[in-house]
């Protein structure tokens, strides 16, 4: 078992002070899955103890892109094909993170968490806290989420509030191609458990509708992008949207549309759902005084109540108007009509910021 | 491939066999001062949660012989993932006293520094782990046996759960995923007869959970009588075939829960109970040994006073040492110890 005070697994790994944090993003575009790749394969080249272990991230190379091309360049015994057995897989992960390895092992989409979320939360999110910091788990669980394709009230769902909800485990959410590839190699790079959660819809996949910020400037060069700390992700002085995933993207094209008619909206993309930045989110409101969470996630229970504690909490934001734009708490419906009526759509977020400023 | 280990086989030398019953009393000897602990200070009224040891504890007392018999194998090198019921295990593996004994106090000594309590032992110097749920111990045992195979090492994983557990789903996948990657591992199943106040024909399908063997491949074997050298003998099987590379075995140990399933299990469920503690396994193979010849005149109450020598500095370490302080309860969620 590898012990608090030193890793030597981690040996192999460039600390992260030898990293230069957040580089400029450069002219070189990527789509997101292949900057989540490229995180990979370097942390795979930089220390022989990193592996990839999952339904299809093999031959097939992940069912939404996060492993192509690994198994051609580290082989079999590094990139591995799992059968379907969420419990045994997950726990073996866990078992050799523990034992120092640095497994990255997927689950494929969020919604299977039923089948093994023992492992996640009782074995994988706790082992460090019941051995008293004796014992670490430095395993990375990639999955992913979202809706917006038809696929159904069982593979639809955001669910990352579930995730942390459940003390132990850090839980990251990028919505861009940059950040992907940043807070994969943070997570990696971390001795504890992380919950790498990528939306279908921010990957840039041939065969999904795309955001054109699905496709982003990416460093060729390893960046840590620090777990815990949002972004910024566009300035504005009436009201601000505080959303993750591809939330960002929808609330970042109703701020363009809106900027030309004088409203001036600010963007925060959270980036981390665990540790969550609330300074970051009480400086927002304290700027703006107007806060919209959207949140692909269900309403009841969630994110965004958890925001509206931390901005009730703070003296700085508190008495900011609050509204939300959510999942309603109804499971993912089938019909694309039904589907897009629930899902926080760019027209949702933009009817949120006119009552919002109108108010 | 199922195979019966009926009698006891012949081959182990003379110390080794009484070293054999020199672990069990020594684990005894640990259960039993923990009972009285445990009880003394729930008197006049029974509160789990008060006392030197609150909450709920799982003593092991009579499946000594599953513990002896296959960590006799073991080095601390290679690891052991136990159930809610871990003590005779981590005795058997060669824990730490003290520090077992100050977690099960919940104190700052303690191998989780009272974070863990006594279901949730974690021991990085043994490779020990437990887990409070059910086979839910079993793939984080894959993945230790993995990281021993990666490493090109002889090292293996022993993975115990209850005979109620093998009707999990994480059971089975486990079984699967070891056999089709041939991971070391041995798979052991302590059939106590009892899922809490189940008994096993209640809960399972087959006669033997080692019958379920052959669904995956691998080797499996039933040892009745709860007869520590026929454990050794069929552990050192398994153990020899994890070693060298060809996969896990699943055992199977008919063995015997003396006492409750917690404390403060009255047993009404039981009918074989006034005849339990005549099954009691250290008194059985003390007189075997003697009868034979091995164990020399006062051998066994040597070991029992150098047993109750050790138990009662364990838990004088135990009971001397500082509770946790408060303010640091929130420590130890993340790697940096502090809060979220």
């Amino acid at each position: 078992m590898s012990i608090t005070a030193e890793n030597p697994a981690a040996a192999g790994a460039p600390a992260p002070s030898s990293v230069p944090v957040e580089p400029e993003a450069g002219t070189r575009r990527l789509n997101t899955a292949k900057a989540l790749q490229e995180a990979i394969a370097s942390q795979m080249e930089a220390n022989p103890e990193v592996f990839v272990m999952g339904e299809d991230v093999g031959v097939y190379g992940g069912i939404f892109s996060s492993t192509t091309g690994l198994l051609d360049k580290f082989g079999p015994q590094r990139v591995i094909d799992t059968p379907i057995s969420e419990t045994a897989f997950i726990g073996l992960g866990i078992g050799a993170a523990v034992e120092g390895m640095r497994p990255i092992v997927e689950l494929m989409f969020v919604d299977f968490f039923g089948v093994c979320m023992d492992q996640i939360y009782n074995h994988m999110a706790k082992i460090h806290f019941e051995s008293g910091g004796n014992v670490k788990v430095p395993m990375v669980l990639m999955t992913a989420t979202g809706g917006g394709y038809s696929d159904g009230a069982q593979h639809s769902q955001s669910l990352w509030g579930t995730f942390a909800h459940l003390p132990g485990m850090k839980v990251v959410v990028p919505s861009t191609p940059y950040d992907a590839k940043g807070l994969m190699t943070a997570a990696i790079l971390s001795d504890d458990p992380v919950v790498y959660m990528f939306h279908k819809g921010v990957m840039g996949l041939p065969w999904m509708a795309k955001n054109k910020r699905s496709i982003g400037a990416v460093p060729e060069q390893d960046y840590v992008v620090p777990i815990g700390k949002a972004k910024v992700a566009r300035e504005g002085t009436d009201v601000s949207i505080v959303t993750l995933s591809l939330s960002v993207h929808h609330s970042l094209d109703v701020a363009e549309k809106l900027a030309g008619e004088g409203i001036s909206v600010e963007v925060l993309d959270l980036r981390s759902v665990v540790p969550l930045d609330r300074e970051a989110i009480a400086a927002t409101a304290a700027k703006t005084g107007r806060v919209i969470v959207v949140d692909e996630d269900y309403q009841s229970f969630g994110l965004s109540g958890e925001i509206a504690a931390t901005l009730a909490e703070n003296p700085s934001s508190r008495g900011a108007a609050f509204s939300r734009v959510c999942v309603p708490d109804v499971p993912i419906p089938y019909a694309r009509d039904l589907e897009y009526a629930v899902l926080p759509t760019p027209a949702r977020i933009e009817a949120a910021v006119r009552a919002a400023v109108a108010g | 491939m199922t195979v019966q280990h009926a009698a006891a086989p012949t081959g182990l030398a003379a110390t080794e066999r009484v070293e054999l019953l020199r672990t069990m009393i020594l684990i005894r000897a640990f259960e039993e001062a923990i009972l009285r602990d445990y009880h003394a200070d729930k008197k006049p009224a029974w509160d789990i949660g008060a006392g030197l040891i609150p909450g709920e504890m799982h003593l092991s007392a009579g499946q000594e012989p599953v513990a002896a018999g296959i960590c006799a194998h073991l080095t601390a090198e290679d690891a052991v993932t136990a159930t809610h019921r871990p003590h005779h295990l981590a005795i058997a593996h060669g824990m730490d006293l003290n520090r077992l004994a100050a977690e099960i106090y919940g104190r700052e000594t303690g191998l989780g520094r009272g974070r863990g309590g006594h279901m949730h032992l974690f021991d990085p110097d043994t490779h020990f782990s437990c887990s409070g749920i059910i086979a839910e111990g079993y793939p984080p045992a894959l993945g230790q046996a993995f990281a021993f195979q990666r490493r090109g090492t002889d090292r293996i994983a022993v993975a115990v759960t209850g005979e109620g557990a093998a009707n999990q789903g994480a059971f089975h996948e486990s079984l699967n995923l070891a056999a089709l990657w041939k991971l070391p591992v041995v798979f052991v199943v302590e059939d106590n007869d009892w899922a809490i106040s189940v008994p096993r024909a209640s809960s399972t399908s087959v006669p033997s959970n080692a019958d379920r063997a052959a669904g995956y491949g691998i080797p499996g074997a039933r040892v009745e009588g709860n007869d520590v050298e026929a454990i050794h003998a069929a552990a050192g099987d398994a153990v020899a075939r994890a070693r060298a590379g060809e996969g896990p075995s699943l055992l199977e140990v008919h063995t015997l829960r003396l006492w409750g399933h917690f404390e403060g299990d009255a047993q009404g469920y039981r009918p074989e109970l006034a005849e339990v503690p005549e099954r009691d396994p250290i008194p059985a193979y003390e007189q075997a040994l003697t009868a034979e010849g091995v164990l020399t005149a006062g051998r066994a109450d040597q070991f029992r006073a150098e047993a109750g020598q050790r138990v009662g500095a364990a838990l004088e370490f135990a009971k001397s040492s500082p509770t946790p302080s408060p303010e640091e309860a929130l420590r130890y969620v993340f790697t940096e110890g502090a809060p979220r």
